[in-house]
């Protein structure tokens, strides 16, 4: 027997909230290590996972299978290929970094909330490893609440509301799905034969008007979370309100489950459907690309503005997934990845200017490019990766969601770059606003150069910013064949 | 010697003095970011005169992005076309480097300066030596953001930093239309390598080829700011002035000039485009020369000249005449880097005054610099035998023969009124800057040695530049790139010896013109004319009040009455409407039992009805 790679991958970071809970209340800075540690120890094994990960393979790797519930066909089913890879290693990477960003920040309840995270990192590589239908919705929804705790303790003046919308309105959508899972199951076979595997579940043809509900009803639980416009209004409130590593976290890890669920089981459990519904999310994607980035040039709070620019870069994403070419489902894929480093960047950011100002909004801040020249430096290139400059990772992943969907549909397309002038408008605005001009001189005695501790945050996303930008084959190789597998798949059954 | 280099020292540069200039010596500084273009310069000069690189010279690096059907290989391509701009890039550019040392001596953010310099020259030789379409362009954007960086270089000037924005801004809906262009041309012809797009460009159907063309045009009106999308250059004055001269005058400007010339094989094979091009060219080239003359900032009037002269390169890139184009962006160069590093002394010397109005009378403290500038002053005149008039001359004939008395004749006389207009503006701007009487109490004092010598040094190129493209000088440039783009010399039907004697005389019209308006520094209104000009023929308004006004207005509709009453109205109103029905219905649970019995008997009464009925 192998070693159970991603078993320890999951319950690492749930072993360290326990070890954390263990703890005395008063050892505030044993919790925060013990918790790093875990994060690290997790991002280690990903890193394993990520090199040992035979490229050029369509199939499920490090697959891990255990009967759980016999008498329901329902086991505890793990394992990893080219479409979750990206997102399981983007999830251990930002994790430390969400951590670290706490690290002064988060003064009361430091147990709570580290528990709080580990339990949350758990349940988001459960929802991108599991491939039993069951086993992803309790983690589907056990994300929901530790995300409600980090909201509602550590969050802004508005948190309860936001934290109350955000649950409210994510598990609307989650409860559809589970009806979808059940009805799922019980035309997966007869009665004894039936199962909520993945993989089984693939081959099982759900006739049209049904499978047209289904789709449905999966597609409305994810399109919630991605957000799609005109479903998004919860996210500009929830990141808005949520304290730093939470905001960090939703943009870069929780908002990819959406579009994950995109490629992990509509297309596959659906195909005929997602050809038919395929132009709706296109539509739906680029009028979001185009109103996030409007919305976000209007906006006066800078974590509001960061927030809504996500509305925009998931709308690259989902234009991608349902282009349903392969180089736009490399691009979206990639594009995953790249908005949770430039955006989960750009929330970190944020947190650095609202630990020493306790301000969000621009009007209080101006020409902090002076006083913070280092920081000043770092925030460039995270903008810039965020309006995906060639050279940056953004760049690669958004040129091949475009040339994907041209093929396709270039009417989204020519729309959709109106999305690639706005995220230089909105950006290079806030920007000059909060880091040129004139020194302001109320904010001045505390806006001093960002400490090594905060550097050592950018440092990752930053090499991952270049690294990618300039060399995306370690990715797409590794992605390549199972989007291949899932083409064939939505395109076998015409 | 490997090709790479010429990009690795400018690169090496910039980490070096980005990451740790703040610990060297000043002077230092300057040292090392002129030293990585030095030696990138030399590289060249190498690089180009092997004579095994007559045949197009492939530096294969690496598959950049290999997804599906789509591969892109990063590496160089150097050829005739490529070496005469990384001749440019680097010489120029290691001039201006040398200059800057000088000019930013006093300057605690020379690190910072000089690192992004370094890194633009880097960049735009990846532009020019990229043998991918997609290698070229991350070029284009580097260039872009260095020059965003640079004009807000000294940030903390409000109008700097909107100056920076705007460029990159105006650029970017450039480049939407590159985007566009590159993505059409890449499932069309199947690969974005230039050498392969060179073969497949005849197999393109004739309006994907239109189409894209016209896109990528609309990246070139961006870049090197023509109509309509020109309004950034002006305001990029901001920036210091040898980045004005380097950036915003020889090289960067001129990317989109490159890059028609790099695609050759598509934009001559789509009549349609290079009529618009050619137009587009004539049209900003006049317009732009009128806007120069009610200027009152020297930088400004250089800036506007500029455009115009980026003008007359597209004009020639219209009409097939690629070679004249290329000439005149070689001598346009070293003439308007030289303006541009004159007017950058006289700022040296007046302490950053840029506004004729209050200079006047720097002839004689400034004695060298003046001479710097009127010798490129002449050259952009095109008054022979400076360098600008051979190449001006050169793309007004090849117009003028292209045309043969068709539609295109009207573009070779607003080629020629342009010319004029030239004149007279470059006389004013000198007049106003050097004439007495002076309008100002500075005692002003010439520049030191780093910034004098490459101002003569360009001064030499200015004069004898035109030896690159003179007829009499057997034309070694032109004549090499018209092999270059398979394109047959005009000379059986050499032009009309009016024709040759008219440019000269235009030229030397327009000075006197401008010499007899302006002498002793005359400020002449032009009255309702000037308003037209000084409001750039009504588009400034149309842009930022119409435009842009009505665009942010847009933003702010979408964000406060869609977003916060309209979508999240509505979720809300969903929320609310629960509430109240739970509400509601919480008053059928009364507690009293005999409510409840009665229900259930109304209940069962019902269902057996619909049971018996049914």
């Amino acid at each position: 027997m192998t070693f159970p790679y991603l078993s320890a991958l999951l319950f690492l970071p749930l072993c360290g909230a326990v070890v954390v809970a263990l703890l005395g209340r008063r050892r505030s800075d044993a919790i925060r290590w013990t918790g790093l540690a875990a994060s690290l120890a997790a991002l280690g094994v990903a890193a394993v996972v990520f090199l040992r990960f035979a490229s050029g393979t369509a199939g499920m790797q490090f697959e891990e299978r255990a009967v759980w519930v016999p008498a329901a066909g329902i086991s505890y089913h793990v394992g990893v290929d080219g479409i979750s890879l990206p997102l399981v290693l983007l999830t251990a990477v930002i994790m430390p970094l969400a951590l670290l960003s706490s690290w002064t920040s988060v003064t009361e309840r430091v147990k709570e909330f580290t528990v709080s995270m580990l339990v949350l990192q758990t349940a988001l590589l459960g929802t991108f490893l599991s491939l039993d239908l069951v086993l992803f919705y309790v983690f589907w929804d056990a994300v929901l609440v530790p995300m409600y705790f980090i909201i509602g303790l550590w969050g802004g003046s508005r948190r309860a509301y936001a934290a109350f919308k955000f649950i409210l309105y994510t598990m609307a959508g989650s409860a559809l799905m589970l009806v979808a899972i059940i009805s799922l199951y019980l035309q997966s076979g007869p009665a004894g034969a039936r199962s909520f595997d993945l993989l089984a579940l693939r081959d099982v043809v759900v006739p049209m008007p049904l499978q047209a509900w289904l789709f449905g009803a999966f597609a409305l639980a994810f399109a919630i979370k991605v957000p799609v416009w005109p479903l998004h209004t919860w996210l500009p409130d929830a990141h808005t309100e949520a304290p730093t590593a939470g905001s960090v976290v939703l943009a870069a890890v929780l908002l990819k489950m959406g579009t994950y669920g995109f490629l992990r089981f509509l297309l596959p459990l659906f195909p005929e459907a997602t050809r038919q519904f395929a132009p709706l999310f296109a539509i739906l994607a680029v009028i979001g690309i185009l109103y996030g980035g409007a919305v976000s040039w209007a906006q006066s709070d800078m974590k509001r503005l960061v927030a809504m620019s996500s509305v925009s870069h998931l709308g690259f994403v989902t234009l991608g997934a349902f282009a349903l070419t392969v180089e736009a489902l490399q691009g979206s894929l990639l594009q995953m990845v790249n908005h949770g480093i430039s955006t989960g960047g750009l929330f970190l950011l944020v947190g650095v200017l609202y630990d020493r100002t306790h301000s969000r909004l621009m009007a209080d801040y101006g020409g902090v490019a002076a006083l913070m020249p280092r920081f000043a430096v770092v925030a460039t290139i995270i903008m810039l990766s965020s309006m995906a400059l060639p050279g940056t990772n953004g760049f690669v992943g958004e040129f091949l969601i475009l040339l994907g969907a041209f093929r396709v549909a270039p009417i989204y397309v020519v729309f959709a770059v109106g999305g690639v002038i706005l995220s230089a408008v909105y950006l290079l605005w806030m920007y000059q606003r909060v880091m040129h001009g004139p020194v302001v001189v109320a904010a001045r005695p505390r806006v001093v150069e960002i400490t090594s501790r905060e550097l050592l945050i950018f440092v990752p996303l930053i090499l991952l910013i270049f690294g990618i930008g300039l060399y995306p084959a370690p990715l797409l190789q590794r992605s390549e064949a199972s989007v291949r597998a899932l083409l064939e798949r939505v395109e076998a059954r015409r | 010697m490997p090709l790479v280099l010429i990009i690795a020292f400018p690169l090496l540069g910039w980490l070096l003095n980005g990451l740790l200039g703040g610990y060297l010596p000043r002077r230092m500084v300057g040292v090392v970011g002129s030293a990585a273009v030095g030696f990138s310069f030399l590289i060249a000069l190498n690089a180009v005169q092997q004579p095994e690189r007559a045949e197009p010279w492939v530096v294969p690096l690496y598959t950049w992005i290999a997804a599906g059907d789509f591969v892109v290989r990063a590496g160089l391509l150097l050829d005739r076309l490529s070496s005469t701009m990384i001749l440019v890039v680097t010489g120029v550019g290691f001039l201006i480097h040398v200059y800057s040392i000088g000019y930013m001596a006093e300057d605690p953010a020379a690190p910072r300066y000089f690192s992004y310099l370094n890194l633009f020259v880097a960049s735009m030789l990846l532009l020019v030596l990229g043998d991918s379409l997609l290698v070229l362009f991350v070029g284009w954007e580097l260039v872009g953001l260095c020059s965003y960086l640079l004009i807000g270089f000294w940030f903390e000037r409000d109008r700097a930093a909107s100056a920076g924005r705007k460029a990159f801004v105006v650029n970017r809906i450039g480049d939407a239309g590159f985007l566009l262009g590159m993505i059409l041309l890449a499932v069309t012809a199947g690969t974005l390598d230039i050498g392969r797009i060179g073969e497949r460009a005849a197999s393109i159907a004739p309006p994907a080829l239109t189409a894209i063309t016209l896109l990528l045009f609309i990246g070139a009106t961006g870049k090197s700011a023509q109509l309509p999308l020109y309004t950034w250059l002006p305001d990029a004055m901001e920036g210091p002035t040898p980045v004005s001269a380097l950036i915003h005058a020889a090289t960067m400007v001129t990317a989109g000039v490159y890059m028609i010339a790099r695609l050759h094989p598509l934009f001559m094979r789509a009549e349609l485009t290079q009529m618009v091009v050619a137009a587009v060219g004539a049209a900003t080239a006049f317009f732009a020369a009128t806007i120069a003359l009610v200027q009152w900032d020297l930088k400004r009037v250089l800036a506007y000249s500029t455009i115009s002269q980026l003008g007359y390169m597209f004009l020639a890139m219209g009409v097939a005449a690629m070679p004249a184009g290329m000439f005149h962006l070689t001598t346009h160069a070293f003439f308007k880097a030289l303006l541009f590093l004159a007017a950058g002394s006289v700022m040296h010397a007046m302490h950053g005054a840029i506004d004729m109005r209050r200079l006047g009378g720097l002839g004689r403290p400034l004695r060298f610099t003046m001479w710097s500038f009127l010798i490129g002053a002449l050259a952009l005149a095109g008054v022979p035998p400076f360098a600008g008039f051979f190449s001006k001359d050169l793309i007004l004939e090849q117009a003028f023969l292209r045309a043969d008395g068709g539609a295109v004749l009207l573009l070779w006389m607003a080629g020629v009124l342009t010319s004029l207009v030239t004149a007279v503006y470059i006389t004013r701007a000198a007049i106003m800057t050097f004439a007495p009487p002076s309008a100002h109490h500075v005692a002003p004092h010439e520049a030191p040695p780093s910034m004098w010598w490459p101002m003569a040094a360009l001064a030499v190129l200015s004069i004898g530049g035109g030896a690159l493209g003179a007829q009499s000088a057997g034309r070694p440039m032109v004549q090499g790139l018209q092999e270059f783009f398979g394109l047959t010399a005009h000379e059986g039907a050499a032009a009309p010896l009016w024709l040759a004697l008219l440019t000269p005389a235009v030229a030397l019209l327009g000075i006197a013109v401008g010499y007899f308006a302006y002498r002793g520094r005359r400020q002449i209104n032009l009255g309702r004319v000037g308003t037209f000009l000084e409001l750039e023929w009504y588009l400034e308004p149309l842009y930022d009040r119409v435009i842009a006004g009505n665009a942010k207005r847009v933003g702010r509709v979408l964000a406060t009455t869609v977003e916060l009453r309209v979508i999240d109205g509505a979720v809300n109103g969903i929320g609310l409407a629960a509430v109240r029905a739970g509400a509601s219905l919480r008053r059928l649970q009364t507690g009293y039992v005999r409510n409840y019995a009665a229900a259930i008997l109304a209940g069962t009464v019902l269902l057996i009805g619909w049971w018996l009925l049914r």
